[in-house]
């Protein structure tokens, strides 16, 4: 018989649990959920736009009763639940009817606090809570003038805002001097203040409330001062507190609220807290993205799968009135140990503030413009070292040297629907946004699912990301700090890495069995990632699993659109000969190649070729002393270079003898996403060596190296690295920044992404300061290449992998 | 149902996880064999773009078009929601290692 699960609490957090629950383990349980209130589970953040009247309650509902029929779950609405009695192992609802359980959820989220002033009960004085208050508030709006929010917090501003598009003369009522103040320094505050203002809010700041006056219905509130203006609506918004009573009478340990381990334990070990409702590790949580995180790790343990622990959050906040963005971060304020770099326009309306310490990000505050929150986001929680870009990170992530599609993010907002968002899918912004309504999508991955947008070459991932923000409200940071590899398993790219070298696993089944993975075969993402990781870690030992790779690195060519296949021989540092080019020419003849192209890596392609055609054209090439081009992989593919001094008049060196040597050195080298290289003469850099992976640019002294470039989608140009005098010296350092990119980065991030995560300060404590690490990097890249450097056309001219290549039958006829 | 089986080839022939292609007069199709040592037949085509199943990354029962990676179910064909649509399947029949197929889709 299946165990039973019972849930106190039909909200986001406690329908999250479930929902990732059922994701990994749809049979483990028969569930049964309590609720108080008479609703399925709502969008609970999403109350703000439907108290303006931007969107009805059916908008937000997440899931219908459907939902909870289709995955059998026996859904109590309306029913409170009076008494956990943890001997018995039951609960007893208010009813007097009683559910047994073998594991229970507590997900009760937390209640609005209300100033015990006298007058507090009188009708007209609400909370800002649930969908309850919001009718109340509605149905005073319909009938009555005048409203008072009492709080100037993120909760009150956003009623306010929604009584006041109502239609109510709305005052809000503040005890201290600055809005806001547990989110935004007084600057940020001001700013706000008055752009509300100018919205036709009013303010009373630094007003301490003593009482609420009416017959029965509130009319009047009297502040210390004893000055009184007219209301007709009360409402509180002055905090929550996560609710605990029910734990608390249960004998379960609590104290601001239930005390959970990391796990999402509580003291009772068949017992589990999620949400507001819950304190970890002395903290407590009123934001979405911790829950979703608590939720995740709270249903793999209920899974029994035992992995996976909630660290805790670092949160963000966005205020959802509509025209004013608004975005805070960690500790704003500072102290005697941080600087501040604060960019401000106030007439343009934008202020942007980051609190820094020791070149990392502490806190964040802005105010107007604010689509690169979620980037300050990012490099804060990921502690990242900032000096080198802090001369231009207050401009935004798209002045970081790069350009291509970054600045188009500040127009999401107001783009039409017609708009093309994404490029390569043709998905424009209707489409998207409303894909996330009906769908009621919540991540980046939901949407690319179901709109293909960003599912491509991810140019425009922040565009949607900030049309999610835009569309589904809340903080935009839903993400997980850690993301994991992909649904298969809960490890990120770096657990996974580390576990493989720790626990010695050799091979992909051996990987996923010791890991528990989620299912037996994996699926793409994990199963190309830990190809790669496998045999990066252990390259003498490994043996590849070609079905594990992408078809392309299976047959060893590029697959194109009509499924024909395109060959690009090696062209050693873009040299080539008559020989090579009159090989190329009666191949291309012999086969009726479609089209022969000059590759933008110098080098020619063939293009249309049959799949059988591949190992007898290799063969021919071969003849002629080709090897493959690995124009297909996530590897090496190019060293591109100038003349050089052997004939331009402005070389320094000679580029093109250190190009190929450098092709010689890393050619079929497996890497991360694809890697490129290019030696240019001279600093007028004609191979354009600074928008490549590993640059080298020759200088009369020696030769610059540069790394973390790419050309294509977002350009970057290289950071400089150092200034070496010897050729020996330049393929050490490329070895060895090569291997680390090899051992570190996570699979399919090319080096830039890779450069900006961990930082070039890093990089260079690891290449520059460390002598013995670099050469043992660069030695580590040596023993693979020694395994790795094998012709693979070669390989399958002499008949390895034939079964690739011919057709399991011909039928006639 | 059919009785026009024609034998392709053993088990063996294909490498677990992955597909050969069959090559016939009206096209082409595509037979996986699973982690499972499980044969599946469909028409070597996505319902998507056109793109060559055989080419894809098989994983469980399904495979991953090697253009545009949608995912379709090798037991129905079905593309895996929330994409849609639908590749034709073919029966097979197992004898010993021997591997029969029909070329009148289901």
């Amino acid at each position: 018989m299946k165990e039973k699960l019972v849930v106190i609490g039909n909200g986001m957090a406690g329908i999250r649990t479930i929902e990732e629950l059922l994701k990994v383990a749809p049979d483990a349980y028969d569930i049964t959920v309590f609720g108080a209130e008479p609703h399925c589970n709502y969008n609970r953040i999403m109350l703000s736009p439907v108290l303006a009247g931007e969107k009805t309650i059916e908008d937000i509902i997440l899931n219908d009763d459907q939902w909870y029929a289709d995955n059998h779950i026996t859904l109590h609405k309306g029913k409170a639940i009076k008494e956990i009695d943890r001997i018995k192992h039951k609960v007893v609802a208010e009813d007097g009817s009683e559910e047994s359980y073998d594991r229970l959820l507590i997900a009760t989220g937390s209640n609005p606090f209300i100033i015990p002033v006298p007058g507090h009960d009188l009708e007209g004085v609400v909370s800002f809570r649930d969908i309850h208050d919001v009718e109340q508030m509605l149905d005073a709006a319909s009938k009555h003038k005048h409203a008072v929010v009492i709080g100037g917090g993120l909760l009150g501003l956003e009623a306010a805002n929604g009584l006041m598009e109502q239609g109510m003369s709305v005052t809000v009522v503040h005890l201290m001097d600055s809005l806001m103040e547990r989110q935004l320094d007084h600057a940020a505050a001001e700013m706000l203040k008055s752009s509300l203002e100018e919205r036709g809010l009013n303010f009373l700041m630094q007003a301490q409330t003593e009482a609420i006056i009416g017959k029965e219905r509130v009319e009047k509130v009297r502040f210390k001062d004893g000055t009184e203006i007219y209301a007709d609506l009360v409402v509180m918004a002055v905090g929550i507190r996560p609710n605990i009573e029910l734990a608390k009478a249960a004998g379960i340990h609590c104290e601001r609220g239930i005390v959970v381990n990391d796990t999402m334990q509580t003291f009772d070990p068949r017992v589990y807290s999620v949400g507001e409702c819950v304190q970890h590790r002395g903290l407590t949580y009123g934001l979405v993205a911790p829950l979703f995180e608590m939720a995740k790790v709270c249903a793999n343990h209920l899974a029994k799968y035992g992995i996976g622990r909630y660290e805790g959050s670092v949160t963000s906040t966005k205020l959802k009135v509509t025209g004013i963005d608004l975005f805070s971060a960690g500790d704003f304020t500072g102290n005697e140990y941080t600087d501040e770099l604060v960019f401000q326009d106030a007439s343009r309306g934008v202020y942007r503030k980051l609190v820094v310490q020791d070149n990392r990000i502490k806190g964040v505050v802005m105010y107007g413009n604010t689509l690169d929150g979620s980037w300050y986001f990012d490099l804060m929680r990921d502690e990242t070292d900032i000096s080198e870009m802090r001369e231009n990170i207050l401009f935004g992530q798209a002045h970081l040297g790069d350009s291509g599609h970054g600045g188009e993010e500040s127009r999401v907002a107001a783009m039409p629907d017609d708009a093309e968002i994404c490029g390569c899918n043709g998905v424009c912004k209707g489409d998207i946004v409303k894909a996330i309504n009906e769908k009621k999508l919540f991540t980046l991955d939901d949407v690319r699912a179901h709109t293909k947008a960003s599912s491509s070459c991810g140019s425009c991932t922040g565009l949607v990301e900030a049309l999610l923000a835009h569309t589904v409200g809340g903080d935009h940071s839903v993400a997980p700090h850690l993301k994991p590899v992909c649904g298969c398993t809960d490890l990120s790219h770096d657990d996974l890495r580390k576990a493989i070298l720790d626990k010695e696993l050799k091979s992909i089944p051996a990987t996923m069995q010791a890991l528990n993975w989620k299912k037996d075969d994996g699926c793409p993402k994990c199963r190309m990632a830990l190809n790669y990781y496998l045999l990066c870690a252990w390259p003498t030992e490994y043996k590849d699993a070609s079905q594990s790779r992408f078809i392309n690195e299976r047959a060893h060519a590029n697959i194109q659109k009509d499924g024909t296949y395109s060959v690009i021989p090696r062209m050693w540092g873009g040299g080539t000969s008559p020989q090579e080019l009159r090989k190329i020419a009666d191949v291309a003849e012999k086969y009726k190649v479609k089209t022969v192209h000059v590759t933008g890596g110098q080098r020619i392609g063939l293009y249309g070729l049959k799949k059988e055609e591949l190992p007898k054209v290799w063969k021919e090439l071969e003849e002629a002393g080709f090897v493959s081009g690995h124009a297909y992989g996530k590897a090496m593919r190019t060293v591109k270079t100038c003349v050089g001094k052997e004939w331009c008049r402005f070389g320094t060196q000679d580029s093109t003898h250190l190009g190929v040597e450098l092709e010689k050195l890393t050619w079929a080298s497996w890497t991360p996403h694809k890697f490129k290289l290019a030696v240019s003469g001279c600093p007028r850099n004609c191979a354009e060596a600074t928008i490549k992976d590993f640059g080298v640019v020759c200088v009369d002294s020696g030769y610059e190296l540069h790394i973390g470039g790419n050309g294509g989608v977002k350009v970057r140009a290289t950071d400089y690295l150092c200034n070496v005098s010897t050729e020996e010296e330049v393929k050490e350092y490329c070895a060895a920044f090569m291997q680390l990119y090899r051992e570190e980065a996570h699979y399919l991030d090319r080096t830039a992404p890779w450069l900006e995560r961990v930082g070039l300060s890093y990089i260079k404590e690891r290449i520059l300061e460390d002598e013995d690490g670099r050469k043992a990097l660069a030695e580590r890249f040596l023993i693979a290449q020694k395994v790795a450097q094998v012709d693979p056309w070669k390989e399958r001219v002499e008949g390895v992998a034939e079964h690739e290549f011919v057709p399991l039958k011909e039928i006639s006829g | 149902m059919s009785d026009n089986w024609i034998e392709v080839g053993t088990v063996n022939d294909i490498p677990r996880q992955g597909a050969r292609v069959v090559r016939g007069s009206d096209g082409d199709i595509a037979v996986f064999r699973t982690d499972k040592d499980e044969i599946f037949a469909l028409r070597d085509k996505c319902p998507h773009n056109g793109g060559p199943l055989s080419q894809g990354l098989v994983h469980d029962n399904k495979v991953a078009c090697p253009l545009h990676n949608w995912n379709i179910s090798l037991e129905t064909g079905m593309a895996v929601a929330p994409d849609e649509g639908c590749a034709a399947r073919y029966p097979i029949k197992i004898e010993g290692e021997k591997i029969f197929l029909s070329l009148t889709a289901i």
